[in-house]
């Protein structure tokens, strides 16, 4: 095992990331020719300093002044090596998606083609005003009233202003769109340029219309995305591709603490791929019916029946009646946990049993889904209560302070588990729908203990942090909670090295496939 | 509900169709502006739609032309659905003119009828499209917020 373990994590190193510093630029960027613009550089010296782990990618965080200034540079190089405006330049670069290179060589061999697919041409040169043609009538709304004032593009399709106004304002307010709408005549291509904007558009729309503009660029490049956290501006660029997502869960933390992956923009899902995920949760949403009744947030306790309603993240329920002490998840005797948690953990196969018709075969999947999904649901609810209780925590931090004599940086201990379970958390629960799409080989039962141990830890480090804050300033307790912290964090990063690494050498068999199903065409759901 | 924008295009297409309108289509009804019914028929001998007629139901948005209408074969006793690679069992067309990106507003009723006669015409294909019977099971969105791959435009 350890000679495997070395052999892949060789091989998925010098493959993945460490290709990226000899050639001197982000692997498989070739094509888009961004090798010596300075936006796109892997951190060279982190690079030599770590070698990275398997489960982890190199990215960059941007903010909003550095993203302008990215493009300011590229508009302004436009515009100095073409001899164009800076406003002609901004048009052509988003019109060639801001590949600088590719526009530079395409506009010195053809010029005037180049202007004329991205709407500057300057063979039909008309005067862009708004005017009142004789005999005019527009073909959108019919209209042919006399003194009708009507507006043509370059291409010299001409329709009335106020439909050019509704036409505009449903793609820039409707669908978002900005750098690339078309003259709404029916099959011409012509992108309708900044300055006829300017003249059409009402004074809210074009700020609406810039903004979007401005988001182009992040959006035209494959390697930079939006963090997607609300009201975070932030970009982050990684060379994750999307063929890649079947080898690798490029899980990225933005500079506002938001944790998503790169590769879909949800919140970070490792161990799971993409694709898992997303079937995941579309089987999650369609079965939600039969799930609903499952996540809900009450139970009954299983010796006086009186309604338990789950207020931390710990599966240690104590029924406030009869004192009756269970497991949420198994609803078994807590007493029997202790060193057993993993009756709870792990979905034994029932091999035995030969589903011979249907209505049991599909009891069992039901069951067998049921099973991950609980597990799955669990930990999701968990985490956001442990969000709840850290919120809680901080003020009995300051409480803490005053009753023990601790300074602030000694009760930081609390917040670092808090965040220690949350992130564990998360990555349990996604262990779960990964195990759901996982098909038993000899890699399983090592992922499995893995999952074991991370949710054993997890559980005892939830324990202890619920426990009444008079303990909490017990010096022992600290010790052992620091401890725990650290052993989860440990724990988790094990997990997450064994899946990547099997993952990015495609030793793992999933009863399903990763290749994304948008590929053979059919409708989808626009979310 | 009066939507002057689109009230005022669609007074225009209905006094230009009510006089005439190309073979094979024929407008059922029009009380408003913002349902119509068309049946279509095809021209030509194609024996997948041979003596079959075919009813259209249009629903246009306060900002129709701007905006496509949401076009769909409706099932009657004797209206069925044609069977095309690009028309799935519950009617809804997969038809990139209908989508946001291939609509323009110069199009209207008239000229969508056009394009989906010469749509069935065209095809010598007996099948719906894939996924038919998962897609028409599970969805319950409307024709416009599903977004449709147009993989292959010349079916
Ligand atoms: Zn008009
Ligand atoms: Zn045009
Ligand atoms: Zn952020
Ligand atoms: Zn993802
Ligand atoms: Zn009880
Ligand atoms: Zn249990």
């Amino acid at each position: 095992m350890d000679t495997d373990d070395d052999f892949m994590s060789n091989v998925s190193s010098d493959e993945d990331m460490i290709q990226d510093d000899s050639d001197n630029e982000v692997s498989g960027d070739e094509d888009f020719g961004f090798d010596d613009e300075p936006d796109v550089y892997i951190d060279s010296q982190k690079d030599v300093e770590k070698k990275k782990a398997a489960y982890e990618v190199n990215y960059k965080v941007y903010q909003p002044s550095d993203v302008q200034k990215q493009q300011d540079d590229l508009v302004n190089e436009v515009n100095m090596i073409l001899d164009i405006s800076r406003e002609e330049a901004a048009i052509l670069l988003r019109h060639f998606r801001w590949n600088k290179e590719r526009l530079i060589e395409d506009y010195m061999d053809r010029p005037n083609q180049v202007l004329d697919a991205a709407g500057l041409s300057q063979s039909s040169v008309r005067e862009l005003k708004i005017r009142s043609v004789p005999g005019f009538a527009c073909d959108i709304c019919c209209e042919d009233e006399p003194g009708l004032e009507s507006f043509a593009l370059k291409c010299g399709h001409r329709y009335c202003v106020d439909c050019y106004r509704q036409y505009l304002s449903q793609k820039i307010l409707g669908e978002g769109e900005a750098a690339r709408i078309q003259c709404p005549s029916e099959g011409c291509n012509l992108i309708i340029d900044a300055r006829s904007l300017d003249i059409l558009v009402t004074p809210e729309l074009t700020e609406r219309y810039h903004e979007l503009l401005h988001r182009t660029y992040v959006e035209d490049k494959d390697n930079l995305k939006w963090c997607p956290a609300p009201d975070c501006e932030n970009v982050v660029e990684c060379a994750v591709k999307k063929k890649d997502l079947d080898r690798i869960v490029p899980a990225v933390a933005c500079l506002c603490g938001h944790r998503f992956c790169f590769g879909c923009a949800l919140n970070d899902h490792q161990p799971a791929p993409c694709e898992l995920v997303k079937r995941w949760l579309k089987k999650c949403a369609d079965d939600s019916e039969t799930a609903n009744w499952i996540s809900a947030n009450t139970k009954e306790c299983p010796k006086c029946n009186s309604t338990i309603e789950k207020n931390g993240g710990c599966n240690h329920m104590t029924c406030r009646k009869c004192k009756h002490e269970f497991c949420w998840m198994c609803m078994g005797l807590w007493s029997e946990h202790g060193t057993s948690w993993y009756n709870c953990n792990r979905y034994e196969e029932k091999s035995g049993v030969e589903a011979r018709d249907a209505q049991a075969r599909s009891r069992i999947s039901l069951e067998r889904y049921l099973h991950y999904y609980n597990r799955y649901a669990n930990h999701e609810q968990s985490a956001r209560l442990d969000k709840d209780i850290y919120h809680k925590t901080e003020k009995k931090m300051v409480q803490l302070q005053k009753e023990s004599g601790m300074s602030w940086i000694e009760v930081q201990y609390l917040s670092a588990a808090s965040q220690a379970l949350q992130m564990c958390r998360q990555t349990l629960m996604w262990t779960y729908a990964f195990a759901f799409y996982l098909a038993r080989n000899n890699l399983t039962e090592i992922f499995e203990d893995n999952q074991k141990d991370l949710e054993m830890a997890v559980e005892a480090l939830s324990e202890m942090f619920e426990r009444p804050i008079t303990s909490l300033a017990d010096p022992k307790l600290k010790v052992e909670i620091m401890d725990k912290t650290s052993y989860c964090n440990k724990r988790r990063v094990i997990l997450l090295e064994d899946t990547a690494q099997n993952l990015a050498e495609g030793r793992w068999t999933f009863n399903t496939d990763l290749i994304g199903s948008s590929s053979n065409g059919g409708p989808s759901v626009r979310r | 509900m009066s939507a002057p924008f689109a009230a005022k295009r669609l007074g225009k297409e209905l006094q230009k169709i009510s006089n005439s309108l190309p073979p094979g289509i024929e407008l059922v009804s029009a009380d408003n502006f913002e349902e119509w019914l068309v049946d279509i028929r095809v021209l030509d001998d194609n024996p997948l739609y041979r003596n079959e007629i075919y009813r259209l139901r249009f629903r246009f948005s306060s900002t129709y032309p701007i905006e496509p209408p949401e076009v769909v074969f409706v099932k009657l006793p004797d209206r069925p659905i044609p069977i095309h690679p690009h028309i799935y069992s519950n009617g809804i067309i997969c038809l990139d003119l209908l989508g946001h990106q291939g609509w323009s507003p110069v199009q209207n009723v008239e000229s969508v009828c056009m394009s989906l006669q010469s749509m069935l015409t065209g095809n010598t294909k007996n099948e719906r499209p894939p996924g038919d019977e998962e897609f028409v099971r599970g969805n319950r969105l409307r024709p416009r917020d599903i977004e449709f791959y147009y993989h292959d435009n010349d079916v």
